[in-house]
């Protein structure tokens, strides 16, 4: 079937199945492939991209389903030259390891912010990363990564 | 997974009609948090999908001592919206994790009745009615065991109404990877009595009697014991662990009370 997508600001039309799922027509179809595929039974977040600004698993929601959406992709948050504020504060804090579970962790910090604001603390961060699994570096400077983060764009707001 | 043949439509008429009309199997989607997982396991192979997000069931609304709550409202948005029944929005707070509340819905999770999902004790506890395109149903006679329910082929629930408590609360005891509730329980103080409902335990939600009977009569739940007989024996948990913990979530559910 014929869709229509906004992803990153930009209509995109693509030819897919109805059972075609956003995470696939997202990396297959348009090369976005910094949303990753880590589980696929929804437990994991590596998937989240921002629908309408608020984080979802891209492998749990069918492509046509986000008809008449924004999408956000982590190519959409920052540039390789100009860093996104959550973006560069995982850099900055060593928020990564392997880099794998990273574009959904930063997903989530955008969701925190979106629901709880700039000034996060270490409890809710580590509570809310509920949803998102890092194999690697054991979420101690992922989560110092989100609070700087958000912190960094209330800078940024300011 | 499998490709199905898509239907979006714009009423609960042209849904149903859909539903009706379908070549083959058909099935509704709501939020998909447990229908997609379940047809990319290949588990569910519908030929028909028909998406009932365009219907405009969500909503939240106070309608004297019912609080109700259109069928595609999201988890999210009860955790938020639900503050005339705090208890309804904690729990609310705690399904799943934040980016399934953004997507999952009360409706799907009602009409699946998975014997470990929430929201089916909060409707059983809040003495619930369910509303569908057809009638509507008390929670009493809805939930009638492991995935099943009341409803009929190609119902389509609109909107549940929860009584309003004097108090009310949620507590469970998740398991430690999927996280759903191994024990939950939801204990509601209404004027009329106390209600008390159990999920994750049996093959599906029920209500505690002997603990609504003791919270009626003011006496202390501290020593009571649920019989282990019913509840599931698995390999995450025994059936005596489970009644256990229906003890120790029932206590910590009394203890927040709001």
């Amino acid at each position: 079937m014929q869709m229509t997508l906004t992803i990153n600001g930009q209509d995109r039309s693509v030819e897919a199945p109805a059972a075609t799922l956003l995470v696939e027509v997202l990396r297959d179809q348009l090369g976005l492939t910094g949303t990753h595929i880590g589980c696929d039974t929804s437990q994991c977040g590596a998937c989240n991209v921002l629908v309408d600004g608020a984080a979802v698993k891209a492998c749990t929601m069918l492509a046509t389903q986000a008809q008449g959406a924004q999408v956000t992709t982590i190519e959409g948050l920052g540039s390789t030259d100009a860093l996104h504020p959550m973006q560069q504060a995982f850099r900055e804090a060593h928020g990564l390891q392997c880099g794998f579970c990273t574009p959904g962790m930063v997903m989530a910090g955008m969701e925190m912010v979106r629901k709880h604001g700039t000034k996060l603390t270490p409890e809710l961060v580590t509570h809310e990363l509920e949803g998102n699994l890092c194999r690697c570096t054991g979420y101690i400077n992922i989560v110092k990564a989100i609070v700087a983060g958000a912190a960094a764009m209330e800078t940024q707001n300011a | 997974m499998r490709d199905f043949a898509l239907h979006r439509p714009a009423s609960v008429s042209a849904a149903t009609a859909a539903f009706a009309g379908a070549d083959g199997e058909a099935a509704y989607l709501a939020g998909g948090h447990t229908l997609i997982p379940a047809m990319k396991s290949r588990l569910r192979m519908p030929d028909a999908l028909v998406d009932l997000t365009g219907l405009g069931l969500s909503g939240i609304s106070r309608d004297g001592d019912r609080l109700w709550i259109g069928a595609t409202t999201l988890h999210a948005d009860v955790a938020t919206g639900a503050t005339a029944i705090p208890g309804l929005a904690c729990l609310a707070a705690g399904i799943g994790d934040a980016q399934v509340r953004n997507r999952g819905t009360l409706g799907g999770s009602i009409a699946n009745n998975d014997p470990a999902a929430d929201y089916p004790a909060a409707a059983l506890a809040l003495d619930a009615v369910i509303e569908t395109d057809r009638g509507s149903f008390a929670a009493d006679d809805f939930f009638q065991g492991m995935f099943t329910t009341a409803l009929a082929e190609s119902e389509i629930i609109t909107r549940v109404g929860f009584a309003i408590p004097q108090q009310s609360s949620y507590a469970k005891f998740r398991h430690p990877a999927s996280r759903y509730a191994m024990v939950g329980v939801y204990v509601a103080r209404h004027a009329g009595g106390w209600r008390v409902a159990v999920t994750g335990a049996g093959t599906g939600v029920f209500r505690w009697t002997d603990a609504e009977a003791a919270l009626n009569a003011g006496t202390d739940t501290g020593g009571l014991v649920l019989a282990a007989d019913d509840l599931n024996n698995d390999i995450h948990a025994s059936a005596e662990y489970r009644a256990h913990l229906c003890g120790v979530m029932l206590k910590q559910a009394l203890a927040t009370l709001a």
